[in-house]
């Protein structure tokens, strides 16, 4: 296979760093993200569309916390559980926050290995990484199913005002949606890079196109935004 | 798989954008624990009012800054893409500002006209 010739046309000039760069990056008829490819940029857009879903969210969850006459339920005793006949409050929040940062690290290394094209290690951090958000998706599960053996319905609960439980299902419902697809393009993401399609070019199965492993550091973005999201749900939601 | 890893030599010379040390991911993982359980420990030694409220947003901000910078390598990306998606979330805040100022109003009117305010 012959390497494809390169026009010298690319290193005329340095780019210009910083602010300056800003500028001359966004001035016209040209590529705005000039060292991103586009997959990468499509992705930081669509999260950058999710963080205002999110927002919003969040938002009307403050909004009817902030208007109800009625006393919030206290999430640290709704949340609590009894562990050895200790009452230990928010924990399986706990829990479920390091297991959502442990998948986050996992991602951060897997995308480090298949930029160093270790294919084997790069899919098994991803499947560890599917595996802790797989986790985390079940003891979202659990704490659904014991809120609702508990009573808590998104028109009621027996705590206090109303509004907890629609705020409830709604954001963690959402976000618990977002980890499950993750979960699924990590599969699908983990299973090409142990195949080795992206060392022996394979077309891909949509496109008829060779990937490559910025794929990872794709999903990766995906995942990490996730956990990012939970961070701000932990702190909204849980602790306030 | 013989053809895969003799393919993959090829490409090892190559060199790609965002590798960087793994001990720097290591110690923002390492971080990242630390600060969600500074935060989990001021929901469980009951800390109250302003202390609670601020311990929990410099957590959180901490933590967002870190993975957003170092793990989503925002930090090494050109100013266009940072400021492209950094600021437009800051026109949230915009919105928290209109729907306090609403929030508000709504508690006044129900404690007005339905008199079941505290």
């Amino acid at each position: 296979m012959s390497a494809p010739i390169k026009t010298p046309a690319a290193d005329t000039l340095p780019r210009p760093a910083g602010l300056a760069g800003l500028a001359s990056d966004w001035a016209s008829d040209q590529r705005t993200f000039k060292n991103v490819s586009w997959g990468k940029a499509m992705m930081w857009i669509f999260l950058l569309s999710d963080t205002f879903v999110f927002g919003c969210f969040l938002l009307a969850y403050m909004s009817a916390r902030m208007s109800t006459t009625v006393p919030w339920p206290n999430p640290s005793e709704v949340f609590a559980l009894e562990i050895a006949g200790a009452h230990v409050p928010l924990i399986l929040i706990a829990i479920m926050t390091f297991v959502l940062i442990s998948s986050s690290g996992t991602m951060a290394m897997a995308v480090n290995c298949g930029y160093r094209r270790d294919r084997r290690k790069t899919a098994l951090l991803m499947l560890v990484t599917a595996l802790f958000g797989a986790t985390f998706v079940g003891m979202q599960a659990f704490e659904w199913s014991k809120l609702i053996a508990e009573g808590v319905r998104p028109w009621g609960n027996p705590w206090g005002a109303a509004q907890f439980g629609s705020s409830f299902f709604m954001i963690t419902g959402f976000h618990g949606t977002h980890v499950t697809f993750g979960v699924i393009f990590l599969l699908i993401i983990a299973r090409k890079v142990w195949r080795g399609d992206f060392d022996t070019e394979r077309p891909g199965f949509f496109t008829s196109r060779k990937g490559r492993y910025e794929i990872v550091e794709i999903t990766g973005l995906y995942w990490h935004f996730v956990d990012l999201v939970w961070v701000f749900i932990f702190a909204f939601f849980y602790l306030w | 798989m013989a053809h895969v890893e003799a393919h993959a030599a090829q490409h090892v010379a190559h060199a790609e954008q965002q590798q960087h040390p793994i001990k720097l991911y290591l110690l923002v993982w390492g971080l990242l624990f630390v600060l969600s359980a500074f935060s989990y420990l001021v929901d469980y030694f009951g800390l109250q009012g302003f202390l609670r409220w601020s311990l929990i947003l410099i957590f959180m901000m901490l933590k967002a800054g870190l993975i957003v910078a170092v793990f989503m390598h925002m930090a090494w990306e050109r100013l266009a893409l940072t400021y492209a998606i950094l600021l437009p979330p800051l026109l949230v805040l915009v919105f928290v500002a209109l729907m306090v100022s609403e929030s508000n109003y709504v508690l006044f009117t129900r404690v007005a006209f339905f008199g079941t305010g505290p």
